[in-house]
């Protein structure tokens, strides 16, 4: 890590950051709806990332809490009459509760068995929200609209371009505070639960406390991304939040990489924008393989995994080491006296 | 009390369906540790493959056979080609993978056959001997089949030099290739067997819930229930799983919370069973030496 | 901390960002140029409702043959169809696209209630027309509130109405049971069905069992609902599971009045498969031609539909009744276009939306018209009652309007 890495990677972050604040204003509403679409993406990505990436509890069921989040959101709004920016949050702790219940019997199953049980929570979603026990606030079958916020106290925004703000603000925060989570003691101990359960439990770690908050957490995040997508779409219903939400959010953190916080990002954008992607693809088959977008949808799952198994950022991750190995055979090459440098071009520890 | 027995009936004959799909999962489970999400869509191509024979006159065994010859090598290749690449990836990269699979076939059989719904004959016809009335012909076979295809199974692993060499490969790879087995090849052929034994679930549920690209979906989803229920590294517990879960479906369905909720019910219940013995009813509780 | 890492992981995630913007670029006459008018649709293609994807592709189809033939008055038709996965964030995200990027003239049959729902604000604030939307739900004649959608089918409630009617004038003393399917499709059935047998009948109905599509059979089900002893069984299923009702009601031997929704009566793919003799004695409410049924063999309508699906599509459609409503919907929209003449603003589409008069199809029912008006939303309120006598379908009664 060298102090030339450091300034061109800030200078990256501040380009991308600058990139993201000005995109509302240089793009259509239409192009604006779509970066609201990846942040909420991102901000649930993020979640599942540390539950399953960081903390390594498969979860199939996500699209559950990004739900309770829509629909917490949405009720809370239009049945008792809360502005937008309470609501989100308070349905997010709604959803918190939910994760940490649910990550108590998720302790005494692993792996497979979780994956699942998560699996199963997500077909039952749909059930569970058109129960018609519920639709005085559900709305039932048809759902609930709402009407979408304008920028507040005047300002000189449109809807698009606030709500994109919106989002942007809530994920560049929950990336901080995630950022912080996984830097500290806390995500060195989610790490260690992860990889070594029974040497982290006798290093004093509290595992279950750890896992059940975890999943907590996790939900809290999906719970914010439901939230935020309730109010970017206007609408929610139980045709919103079935199986394929769960599947692509897996799919997300895949592509992006597991236990990699920026990686989320790229999932985002992967998961909105290839089944586009897909979609046009079909249109070069035929006029009859229209039917088609989600086959190709699967072989360009299958390709991008076979690409890059670790997601992208272990592709960035081989990357950046094939870049200094390559200045480690320099080193070697220029004159051999640094021993480690030799070793490191053959790509061993010393 | 007849209706009780019709709900007992008909769970039986699904649950032995949703038996034969878990063993497959079993299988692939147990030689790779990994769950196919795409066993039930591959189930389903077979069986359009079998209609497809039968379509163009062949006899129905004929078709049968072929179909479960055609899904062996078809589960074959797709191992050596598409799973085997990722043999040393994260586990979820092959998920994914599998997620990939299914998309693949859904789509392509919708676009080869249309979406309409297909008959699919049944080789038992006539009154059954027991449980005239409350099981047709081809459900009571059904049920049949599963049983045989469970005691087969089982008799592979137990009593084949193959089946030894399988299981060997699964439980200890490298001791395994020590001893000359080619732990490569069994992978393959576990993941032929699984397609095959998925081809055969789905020519037995065809003729009971009708040929459609979504099918198997259902039927997938209730033999993980399955699976989980009985414990996935033991056949007779996730084919024992699969028969739960059908009989208790609709009974649960039927008399307990009605159908409006009975997924969510199940979904409570396999949480409950799980929280109680964690590696299902008849898995295996593994304890690792620290 | 930032690192070479971060670094790629940036660029990346900036350049497939930028990859998919675009430019957006003004237009006075959205759509419509001097040779073709833009239209757009979104269908799902990929996802569990894949099946109605036939719908989009009977569209093109339709297009195409159109255009081959001159196109409408001088302009060829130009259908831009996306994918939404039935999904109603990706709706909008489309429906947006069409309008903002595509600039299409207006949108035409998109599918599926929550989608339609998820875009009806945005095209009525922005004046788009969203016509002809694929679905049966009732809030579509709503011209009022909505004067820019228009439904198009007979809604299932317009449906169960005539159901209700019909049991309450030839078996008053009846018990319902009603099997449905666990989506606003299958609820909005049950909702019609007990509005119109009113609240002083509602205690007809005795049980009500419904079905996720994720399940195999309704075979429980069923076995469930006979047990409640009703001599009246409403079947408000999808094709597969209407074909497994029927089958498990004949072979419980239950003697039940069965009702069956119009979604649901292809001969060939659903009576058939359930075995022709069980499916004796169905009941349901008929407005279009199905292909499978041989009264109509010698029809003149039927030839065109072959004709068509000879040249422009393949058997596998001939026998789709998904198909069969594409062609009746794309039909109408090319009326609707005749009609607006030289004037391809939005205004005059929607005006002449809301203008058929006593138009024909040639898939509807013999005496079947379309009919819409500024306070009349409802392009298909007619349907006039069949059964099933082992062979075909037999209508009787008189065309009944909901």
């Amino acid at each position: 890590m060298t102090d030339s890495d450091g300034a061109l990677g800030a200078l990256v972050a501040i380009a991308v950051g600058v990139f993201a604040l000005a995109f509302p204003f240089v793009a259509s509403g239409y192009h604006a709806y779509q970066g609201q679409q990846v942040l909420i993406f991102a901000i649930a990505l993020l979640g599942l990332n540390l539950l399953t990436g960081f903390n390594g509890q498969i979860s199939l069921g996500h699209g559950a809490f990004f739900a309770i989040g829509g629909y917490g959101a949405a009720i809370l709004i239009t049945k008792f009459g809360l502005p937008y920016w309470a609501a989100i949050p308070l349905a997010s702790v709604v959803c918190f509760i939910a994760g940490f219940l649910f990550g108590f019997p998720a302790l005494r199953f692993g792996g497979l068995y979780l994956a699942l049980a998560t699996f199963a929570l997500a077909v039952a979603t749909p059930q569970i929200l058109i129960y018609k026990g519920f639709d005085a606030y559900t709305g039932g079958a048809m759902g609930l609209q709402l009407t979408k916020p304008h920028a507040p106290f005047g300002l000189p925004f449109s809807a698009d371009q606030w709500l994109y703000l919106f989002c942007l603000v809530s994920a560049a925060a929950l990336y901080w505070a995630a950022s912080n989570l996984v830097r500290g003691r806390i995500g060195r101990a989610l790490i260690a639960i992860r990889d070594q359960p029974i040497a982290a439990e006798t290093m004093g770690v509290n595992a279950a406390l750890y896992k059940t908050t975890c999943f907590g957490v996790s939900a809290l995040y999906a719970g914010v991304a439901g939230g935020l997508s309730a109010i970017v779409v206007g609408f929610v219903s139980p045709e919103s939040f079935g199986l394929p939400l769960s599947l692509a959010f897996l799919v997300g953190i895949v592509v992006g990489g597991l236990g990699s916080l920026g990686g989320a990002l790229f999932g985002a954008l992967f998961i909105e924008f290839v089944p586009n992607i897909a979609d046009q693809l079909t249109v070069s088959f035929g006029e009859s393989a229209k039917a088609l977008p989600g086959a190709i949808y699967g072989v360009l799952l299958i390709l991008v995994m076979a690409a890059m198994p670790m997601g992208a950022a272990g592709a960035a991750r081989a990357a950046a080491r094939a870049l200094a190995s390559s200045r480690g055979a320099k080193v070697e090459k220029d004159g051999g006296g640094n021993v480690a440098a030799s070793y490191r071009g053959k790509g061993e520890t010393p | 009390m007849g209706e009780f027995l019709h709900q007992l009936a008909s769970g039986l004959a699904l649950g032995g369906v949703y038996a034969i799909m878990a063993l497959a999962l079993v299988m692939i489970y147990q030689a790779t540790q990994l769950i196919n999400f795409a066993q039930g869509e591959m189930a389903m191509f077979s069986t359009y493959f079998a209609w497809k024979l039968m379509d163009q006159g062949k006899p129905y065994w004929f078709a049968f056979f072929a179909t479960v010859v055609a899904s062996f090598i078809g589960g074959v290749l797709i191992e050596r080609l598409i799973v085997r690449p990722f043999a040393n990836a994260p586990v979820l990269a092959s998920v994914i993978v599998f997620i990939g699979l299914a998309f693949v076939f859904n789509s392509l059989a919708g676009w080869l056959y249309g979406y309409s719904v297909t008959s699919f004959d049944s080789p038992f016809t006539g009154r059954p001997w027991f449980g005239s009335g409350y099981m047709s012909a081809h459900e009571a076979g059904a049920v049949l089949v599963s049983l045989c295809v469970l005691a087969m199974v089982y008799a592979f692993f137990r009593f084949t030099p193959l089946g030894l060499a399988m299981r060997a490969a699964a439980q200890n790879p490298v001791s395994s290739r020590l001893v000359g087995i080619r732990v490569g090849w069994m992978l393959a052929i576990g993941w032929g067997l699984a397609a095959a034994i998925g081809s055969v679930a789905g020519m037995m549920a065809a003729p009971i819930v009708y040929l459609d690209p979504n099918m198997m979906f259902g039927v997938l989803l209730y033999a993980f229930a399955g699976a989980v229920l009985g414990g996935i590294d033991n056949p007779f517990g996730a084919a024992f799983g699969g028969f739960a879960v059908g009989v208790l479906g609709n009974l649960i369905g039927a008399y307990v919370v009605g159908d409006e909720v009975k997924l969510s019910v199940a979904l409570a219940i396999i949480i409950a069973v799980l929280v109680w013995r964690p590696s299902g009813l008849f898995g295996r509780r593994l304890v690792a030496r620290v | 901390m930032i690192t070479r890492r971060t670094f790629l992981q940036s660029s990346a995630a900036a350049a497939a960002f930028a990859a998919g913007a675009g430019s957006a670029r003004a237009d006075n006459a959205p759509g419509v140029t001097d040779t073709e008018i833009k239209i757009g649709q979104t269908m799902p293609y990929s996802g569990p409702a894949s099946a109605y994807g036939v719908i989009g592709r009977t569209d093109a189809a339709y297009f195409k043959m159109i255009n081959e033939q001159g196109g409408v008055n001088g302009r060829k038709i130009n259908l831009i169809s996306l994918d939404d996965a039935y999904s109603p964030p990706k709706t909008v995200e489309q429906v947006r696209r069409l309008v903002e990027e595509e600039k299409v003239a207006f949108l035409f049959n998109t599918l599926g209630t929550p989608p339609n729902t998820a875009i009806r604000p945005y095209c009525n604030e922005n004046k788009v027309p969203q016509l002809f939307v694929a679905t049966g739900a009732a809030k579509w004649n709503d011209p009022t509130h909505f004067p820019w959608t228009i439904g198009y089918q007979p809604s299932y409630q317009t449906e169960s109405h005539i159901y209700a009617k019909h049991i309450l004038a030839t078996k008053p003393d009846a018990k319902i049971a009603v099997l449905y399917q666990n989506d606003d499709f299958g609820k909005d059935y049950l909702i019609g069905l007990k509005d119109g047998l009113g609240a002083d009948h509602a205690g007809m109905i005795v049980k009500e069992a419904s079905y996720e599509t994720s399940e195999p059979t309704v075979d429980s089900q069923v076995v469930t609902l006979q047990g409640s002893g009703a001599d009246v069984l409403l079947i408000v299923a999808t094709p597969k599971f209407a074909a497994q009702a029927i089958r498990k009601s004949y072979d419980l031997g239950w003697n039940a009045v069965r009702y069956i929704t119009n979604v649901s009566v292809s001969v060939a793919t659903i009576l058939k498969p359930a075995g022709l003799e069980k499916s004796k004695g169905l009941i349901t409410g008929y407005y279009g031609k199905d292909p499978t049924d041989k009264r109509w063999a010698d029809d003149a309508g039927l030839k065109q539909w072959k004709a068509f699906t000879d040249k422009y599509m393949s058997p596998t459609e001939f026998i789709d009744a998904n198909a069969v409503y594409g062609f009746g919907a794309a039909a109408t929209m090319i009326q609707v276009l005749k009609q607006c003449g030289a004037d391809l603003s939005r205004e005059s589409i929607m005006k002449q939306a809301a203008n058929l008069k006593d138009l024909e199809l040639p898939m509807l029912l013999p005496g079947m018209k379309i009919n819409t008006s500024p306070t009349n939303f409802a392009p298909i309120r007619q349907m006039q009652l069949a059964t099933f006598n082992g062979a075909n379908w037999e209508l009787f009664g008189e065309l009944l309007t909901g």
